[in-house]
């Protein structure tokens, strides 16, 4: 660090590199998960852990609440303790319900780091910076989905011996112990298709860049893309529900329509439009 | 039985004598004590070397419990710091002369538990050693911390209360460090020549000293609220239900007031009975302490029912799902020994034959910081374990590494308060021989219209201007 360059350029570092004011969104990255065409099967959250290099944490960390699963697919069992009474359910096995990071666009974990280490990026993601974080753990506390996961411990020996190491995915980095992190609807894999769209000088189009979890399953029950884009299949979707950004309560014509986010109510925002699971009566 | 707050006829060269005695060289109880504070410590010194290096997973940390008792134990010692503040700036302002045998410990132990809660946020930290991230210096990478998190308020609200209390603490020092100054022989006369700043116990330095203790003393009190004020903005301007309460801020404040009252009245006895102060923290003193601390304990009960109601009535549903899990969830025994330390056992400081007895009340006192530390514990714990999303909800209890970190930190303030007692005098001398000396006169209006030669020095408690100096300053 020069002092000479800080006291020069005073006004420039004053503030720090963000400009305030209103910023337009160049991409709006959103998703829809029709939940009716989740089989549970997890491939999902296997293919998360191949891509973004997520420790396996072995079993027992996993039952103490030290898992480090990006993607985290829930199941849902009708029980009759928990209020369920439909028997046919019940026998029919359970529901499910792939969750990540929803990306609010009013998110609740970014205002409270102390250091600014989780932001909202101009593609409309929540961003994490690992580099940057201290572990306060205060943006995990806030997230009322808890979704963010912490590095409680160092992984990359354990969770990838010799020569498991090899297989790691080069475009993002291993996380060490005392790190938060979470679900970035893989930004490598976006900021690849945006070099490879300015290279060959034209506008990134839908499909260019799709998570691994999209490309994983196996019913396509997940749908990723551009919301600004009109002519992408997530934001014909997203119209054909009639949820739209921005909103605490959606206002819809059909009530019968089943795209809904989760926890809307307390206005986050959500990027994830999830399609209720239809069940026959 | 004593009714009078200090014997009015105690002879000055007494007073120096008894505090001056009891920072002679100590006796073997007190490296008794010193050795214990240090095994407490090295505990906690040897738990956070193996958290450090292996993680924060090893105090049984987990998702979605973030946060644990290492936060809970920061909020609690944040709150025995408003003790001192309490005695010594609110009580001077408002001329409360009983203050003055007591105020001294009172104010080292805002200073002492304030260096013990600033060890807690960084200890918890995943990356301690990037600590300093959150502070805004000068990066040539135009990179500032987050002026909108409540983490970075604390940062600022707990340095400035640290450095003005401990400011506080050193000025109102000054005179008697001039006396022990007088009295001491080789290194303690090196190092109080230097920190009595050449006082000599003039008229212009008794002036500037009174201008600049109760400016100090006005400075303190709205730093002390505001500080816990922000330290509740940790939880309150979060979204979780159980932490989103608008009645926290005040709610933080009487309880920072209480447990350090009750600190207050466990470090009294203590002091009392090992330093023989029984001339000095006397009955009358102590429990003019105890109504003090029981009308802040109604405060602090009334503020805690109110949270219920308003939760209750506020018909947020997971809010109030939250709130019942404390009282029948697995964390309610814990919750209800809270209500049963902070609210029932306040009562016998209002029970006149308990007030008196030093036993009684040296437990009680306990008991009531140990349901202000609870307290803190319920506010942390429980919200994490039921919050807006069911499929995170779980138990955990706290492991070995963070009780051996939160007890060693009890060690650390015993230390510190330790070295205090027998560095610096812990009564303040010429406190008072000012109490004496307004007491001895208040009876006699002659001696007093003598004394009090202008009429802008009539009230009592005001600075004597024609007071004589106290022998050796």
């Amino acid at each position: 660090m020069s002092l000479k360059n800080v006291l020069e350029n005073w006004s420039d570092y004053r503030k720090g590199h963000e400009q305030g004011g209103h910023h337009d969104y160049e991409h709006m990255w959103v998703m829809a998960v029709d939940l009716d065409k989740c089989t549970g099967c997890n491939a999902c959250s296997v293919a998360c852990y191949a891509e973004n290099n997520l420790a396996v944490v072995g079993k027992e960390r996993m039952m103490k609440g030290q898992g480090m699963h990006w993607l985290r697919v829930e199941r849902y069992w009708d029980e009759p303790q928990i209020g369920g009474d439909d028997g046919q359910f019940q026998s029919a096995g359970g529901s499910f319900l792939p969750m990540m990071c929803q990306h609010c666009n009013a998110a609740t974990c970014e205002p409270v780091c102390p250091v600014a280490a989780t932001y909202h990026t101009p593609d409309g993601l929540n961003a994490q910076v690992y580099n940057r974080c201290i572990g306060s753990r205060y943006c995990s506390n806030n997230c009322p989905y808890r979704l963010r996961y912490f590095n409680f411990f160092s992984y990359y020996e354990e969770s990838w011996p010799e020569p498991l190491n090899q297989q790691l995915n080069p475009d993002l980095s291993v996380r060490d112990k005392g790190v938060m992190e979470k679900c970035t609807f893989c930004v490598q894999r976006i900021r690849t298709a945006k070099d490879t769209a300015r290279r060959e000088g034209r506008a990134v189009q839908d499909g260019d860049a799709v998570t691994a979890c999209a490309q994983t399953c196996p019913t396509q029950a997940i749908v990723f893309g551009d919301m600004l884009d009109k002519e992408s299949r997530v934001s014909k979707i997203w119209a054909k529900q009639q949820v739209e950004l921005g909103k605490t309560k959606q206002v819809k014509a059909n009530p019968e329509l089943r795209g809904y986010r989760i926890l809307e109510g307390l206005n986050t925002d959500p990027c994830i439009m999830y399609l209720d699971r239809v069940r026959e009566v | 039985m004593q009714t009078k707050d200090i014997n009015e006829n105690i002879a000055w060269a007494q007073i120096n004598a008894d505090v001056l005695r009891s920072m002679e060289s100590p006796r073997m109880g007190y490296w008794i004590a010193v050795a214990a504070c240090l095994a407490m410590v090295a505990c906690a010194v040897v738990a956070e070397i193996y958290q450090y290096q292996i993680g924060m997973g090893v105090g049984n940390l987990n998702w979605p419990h973030m946060w644990d008792i290492y936060i809970a134990t920061f909020v609690f010692w944040i709150g025995m710091s408003h003790s001192g503040t309490l005695l010594s700036a609110i009580l001077h302002i408002i001329h409360a002369d009983w203050r003055k045998p007591i105020y001294r410990f009172a104010e080292a132990m805002t200073t002492f538990s304030l260096m013990t809660a600033g060890l807690f946020p960084i200890i918890h930290l995943g990356r301690v050693w990037n600590m300093y991230w959150v502070l805004p210096y000068v990066s040539d990478r135009g990179i500032w911390p987050n002026y909108r998190s409540p983490l970075v308020w604390d940062a600022f609200a707990i340095t400035t209360y640290l450095t003005s209390s401990a400011l506080f603490l050193f000025i109102g020092m000054i005179p008697d460090l001039a006396i022990c100054r007088d009295n001491a022989r080789g290194w303690r006369q090196k190092l109080y020549t230097v920190l009595s700043m050449g006082w000599q116990g003039d008229d212009r330095q008794w002036r500037n000293f009174r201008k600049i203790y109760l400016l100090m003393a006005c400075f303190l009190i709205p730093l002390a609220v505001s500080v816990h004020s922000i330290v509740s903005a940790d939880f309150a301007m979060s979204i979780m239900p159980g932490w989103h309460i608008t009645s926290f801020p005040p709610y933080f404040v009487a309880g920072a007031l209480y447990s350090g009252c009750a600190a207050i009245i466990t470090l009294f006895i203590i002091l009392r009975y090992f330093f023989r102060f029984d001339e000095y923290m006397t009955i009358p003193i102590l429990e003019k302490t105890c109504k003090l601390t029981f009308a802040i304990a109604m405060v602090w009960s009334y503020l805690t029912l109110i949270e219920f109601a308003s939760v209750w009535y506020g018909h947020d549903l997971v809010a109030k799902e939250s709130l019942m899990e404390r009282f029948v969830g697995p964390y309610s025994p814990f919750f209800w020994l809270m209500l049963f330390c902070g609210i029932i056992c306040p009562f016998a400081l209002a029970i006149e034959k308990m007030r008196r007895h030093l036993p009684t009340m040296f437990v009680v006192s306990l008991l009531l910081n140990l349901g202000m530390w609870l307290e803190r514990w319920m506010i942390v714990t429980p919200t994490l374990a039921t919050s807006h999303y069911p499929f995170a909800w779980d138990v955990m209890w706290p492991g070995m590494v963070q009780w051996a970190i939160v007890f060693g930190s009890f060690g650390w303030f015993g230390l510190l308060f330790l070295i205090f007692v027998k560095v610096f005098p812990s009564v303040s001398m010429y406190e008072v021989k000012e109490m004496v000396f307004h007491r001895r006169h208040a009876h006699r209006p002659d001696l007093a219209a003598k004394f009090h030669r202008r009429s802008s020095d009539q009230q009592p408690g005001d600075t004597a201007s024609g007071q004589p100096r106290p022998e050796g300053a």
